[in-house]
């Protein structure tokens, strides 16, 4: 019986497969999924159950959206610019990403006082106490990516530029975390858009 | 086993084994340079398992005492409660005869917080908090969790939750009250009970930390399991307890985030103003604003997470009872790879079948019916694994040491309590047993005894690893023979009065006229109950007594175990093994295989020759 689990050669892998920490932040993405999943099933079951305050989404959204596009773009760039030795356009970049972020974040607080002035209050119907929950939880994941941000920032000016594949590694955890906080961003964008 | 076959196995790994250059990543042992480091703010998966488990022995002795004391106004609702004044103090009121009686309100709280504490604390993080610190970098073979930094936050924040929930017991206004799932109306108003002013916060709180070690830990597990395994440690020569903690660590990543969204709304509900959960309400005769909240928006978000959670408990407690019957039945586990699928298919069902807990509250019954199916089709793994372990042992060579016997236990409560389940899960049957006393004694014997069970045949199998001792054999057989029977003894009658009607939650039945006639078997369950609890005392006890002055282990395997945790140095190093990893040659059940000189192989021993010819003939 044991030989059919444990069939005669011995599989050689390799001990240096997947980056471990990227595996586990991907893990960890995975259950922020999770909760934004339930979060907008919930807006779905909530909003089918009628008395749903329908309202146009103030315009700013629009654009904080494209400035969280552009931000992934420009991480993006300075990762490629990381790998490639362009240390002018990698150290360039970097800090734009993380003012686009920061951006990011008072455009969406001041879309929250847009929605505020056109009378949607956090208080009032669900159907706006759920649009500010679901940006307002988003935007604090936001924040988490630009302390990552900070971090890469602080390798990037405070140690001598070597690209090296500890350094591209742990760059690359915050290139991922960031472009999921964009994606979610995205469809969470879409998704209260066309509510 | 003799000294020599010990020495084999040191010679093997160190010229066999899988060398990932481990003494020149650690110039000597830096993490355990003081007790600090040592045994408070450990990084080592052993030191953290011990205090995961020792937190929840602590927990389980509040959480079960708790129980007692409400046993004891159900039981005996006449009875004076006044000596109990010293502990509860302003909770038990003492009239002009000199007869104590318990506060309703803090009945409440004490099935709140007994609920809360056995679910949360012990079943979850006693449990696999323990076992997966303890057995995936052993039994995978390697050094430690992927990250043991996280996995140190993993204890602290579960210790930071206990501290919340700790003190919450000493509100003025008394801990939470309205019921472990916090329903609201009841858990989103502060002024809706004395409990659900402050200490609902500090449920929140507690339970949000909570969350947050779960996460932790569940994430160090998975990327551990699927990262780290040593040389040859293909995912099919997994022991089964490393399967059943993978899953339920995949579980947990993926339910609990839910409950958080839940508590989210929640926490706006109680501090914002907003409307989720609530609609229309009165409370002490006046309209609250609120208006287009749902309260069954929370069960959804709640039981979604809940389901899953019953099986984040029973799923380590199989994985380890599946091992420790295999060892001490010295038989292969039956059916290796039904039981691997077993436990996929039943992490994916617990998924699908949370509105089962939601059939009385007015969901559509024809979205009822797709529950009551994905629930009854759970059946099916579950019975499959019950063949398998009967199977097992059927011919099997048994050895009745204490874990064996609280192994086999399990199984009992797992037939007893599963059967019941498949009651349950019937939307119409359910209509009759909702919230009544057969929902508690289903899901005690087969997510609470059961659990339990499993828990406690893994801490019998695997104190000496932990703590280079054994644990006392004669208690250890008091200990099964008083809970096994105790158990029984509680909950039996309980399916009657369920059948019955009797209900859930309440503060006494004396008092109706359609349930007085259960006083009896009320006083005879409170008078089983402090038996068991008293069982439960000898195994802290011994627990405690065998840690200084139990057998010490002599050998490193004294079972006879074929999984790697137990080709490790007697005195637990950081990094578990000197020099190179073991390299595994084959799966983790080869016992009294036919031709082989000895009735087990361990995993890091290589295929004989025959063995590799017969491989190749299949």
């Amino acid at each position: 019986m044991s030989t059919l689990i444990s069939s005669g050669t011995i599989e050689q892998k390799s001990r240096k497969g997947f980056y471990a920490p990227l595996f586990a932040l991907w893990a960890g993405m995975g259950s922020i999924v999770m909760m934004f999943g339930s979060l907008t099933s919930a807006y779905i079951v909530r909003q089918g159950a009628g008395n749903w305050l329908e309202f146009r989404m103030p315009d700013i959204f629009f654009y904080s959206t494209v400035v969280m596009l552009v931000s992934s773009v420009t991480l993006h760039g300075s990762y490629w610019a990381f790998r490639n030795n362009r240390e002018m356009l990698y150290k360039l970049l970097l800090p734009l990403t993380l003012v686009l972020g920061i951006i990011f974040v008072i455009m969406q607080y001041q879309g929250w006082n847009a929605l505020y002035a056109i009378g949607v209050a956090l208080d009032g119907n669900p159907g706006g106490s759920f649009f500010y929950v679901i940006s307002g939880i988003h935007a604090a994941h936001v924040i988490g990516g630009i302390f990552a941000l900070t971090v890469a920032l602080l390798h990037a000016f405070m140690l001598p530029y070597k690209p090296t594949e500890k350094r591209r590694r742990r760059f690359q955890l915050v290139l991922h975390y960031w472009h999921f906080v964009d994606f979610l961003w995205l469809y969470l964008f879409l998704f209260l858009l066309i509510q | 086993m003799s000294s020599s076959h010990q020495h084999e196995t040191d010679v093997l790994i160190r010229e066999q084994g899988y060398d990932d250059h481990f003494h020149e990543h650690h110039h000597g042992d830096k993490f355990q340079s003081n007790f600090i480091t040592h045994y408070i703010f450990s990084q080592d998966h052993k030191i953290i398992a011990r205090q995961f488990l020792i937190t929840g022995i602590f927990w389980a002795i509040i959480g079960a005492g708790m129980s007692i004391i409400f046993r004891l106004q159900l039981g005996f609702p006449d009875d004076s409660l006044a000596w109990l004044k010293p502990l509860l103090g302003k909770w038990i009121t003492i009239n002009d005869a000199g007869v104590g009686a318990l506060n309703p309100e803090f009945y409440y709280a004490l099935v709140t917080m007994h609920g809360t504490i056995i679910v949360f604390f012990v079943l979850t993080a006693g449990l696999s908090g323990t076992f997966a610190n303890l057995l995936i970098p052993f039994q995978v073979g390697a050094r430690d969790m992927a990250s043991p930094f996280l996995n140190m936050l993993s204890y602290w924040f579960f210790f930071l939750a206990s501290l919340v929930m700790f003190i919450s017991l000493f509100l003025s206004t008394g801990p939470f009250a309205g019921g472990w799932t916090a329903y609201p109306p009841l858990s989103a108003l502060p002024e809706a009970s004395s409990g659900s002013g402050a200490g609902m916060t500090l449920w929140l709180v507690s339970l949000t930390f909570f969350v947050v070690s779960v996460l932790l830990g569940g994430i160090n597990y998975v990327t551990t399991v699927l990262n780290l395994r040593t040389k040859g440690m293909s995912l099919w020569r997994m022991p089964l307890t490393v399967w059943a903690l993978l899953v339920t660590a995949i579980l947990g990543i993926l339910s609990f985030p839910v409950l958080v969204s839940g508590f989210f709304l929640l926490m706006f509900d109680r501090g914002m103003g907003t409307s989720f959960y609530l609609s229309e309400i009165f409370v002490n005769g006046h309209a609250l604003e609120n208006v287009g909240g749902s309260p069954i928006l929370y069960q959804h978000l709640f039981w979604f997470l809940g389901h899953p959670e019953v099986y984040i408990i029973i799923l380590p407690a199989m994985g380890l009872t599946s091992e420790v019957l295999s060892v001490h039945a010295r038989k292969p586990i039956f059916g290796y790879k039904a039981m691997v699928y077993s436990i996929l298919a039943i992490g994916f069902l617990s998924f699908i079948v949370w509105a089962h807990h939601m059939f009385m509250s007015g969901v559509n019954p024809f979205i009822s019916n797709f529950f009551v199916v994905f629930t009854l089709i759970i059946a099916v793994p579950s019975a499959v694994k019950v063949f398998n372990w009967i199977s097992t042992l059927y011919k099997g060579n048994i050895r009745f040491t204490s874990a064996m016997l609280f192994a086999i236990g399990f199984v009992s409560m797992f037939i007893s309590g599963g059967l019941t389940g498949i009651f349950l899960g019937n939307s119409a049957i359910d209509i009759q047993l909702h919230d009544t006393y057969f929902v508690v004694a289903h899901f005690h014997i087969v997510m609470g005894i059961a659990a339990f069970f499993g828990m406690f045949a893994g801490v019998y199998h695997w104190f000496p690893r932990m703590y280079g001792r054994f644990m006392n054999e004669t208690m250890g057989r008091i200990h099964f023979w008083m809970t096994m029977v105790g158990a029984y003894a509680i909950f039996w009658p309980m399916h009657y009065m369920g059948m019955a009607g009797v209900p859930r939650r309440y503060y006494r039945f004396d008092t109706f006229d359609a349930f007085s006639h259960f006083a009896g078997l009320n006083q005879f369950i409170t008078i089983a109950a402090i038996i068991v609890f008293a069982a439960q005392l000898l195994f802290v006890f011994n627990f405690f007594y065998s840690i200084w002055y139990g057998r010490k282990m002599t050998t490193q395997n004294p079972w006879g175990a074929n999984t790697l945790e137990w080709t490790a140095p007697i005195e637990p190093i950081h990094g578990n093994w000197p020099g190179n990893l073991p390299t595994v040659h084959r799966w983790a059940y080869d016992y009294s295989k036919e031709g082989a000189d000895k009735d087990f192989i361990q995993q890091h021993l290589p295929l004989t020759d025959k063995e590799k010819a017969e491989a190749e003939h299949h």
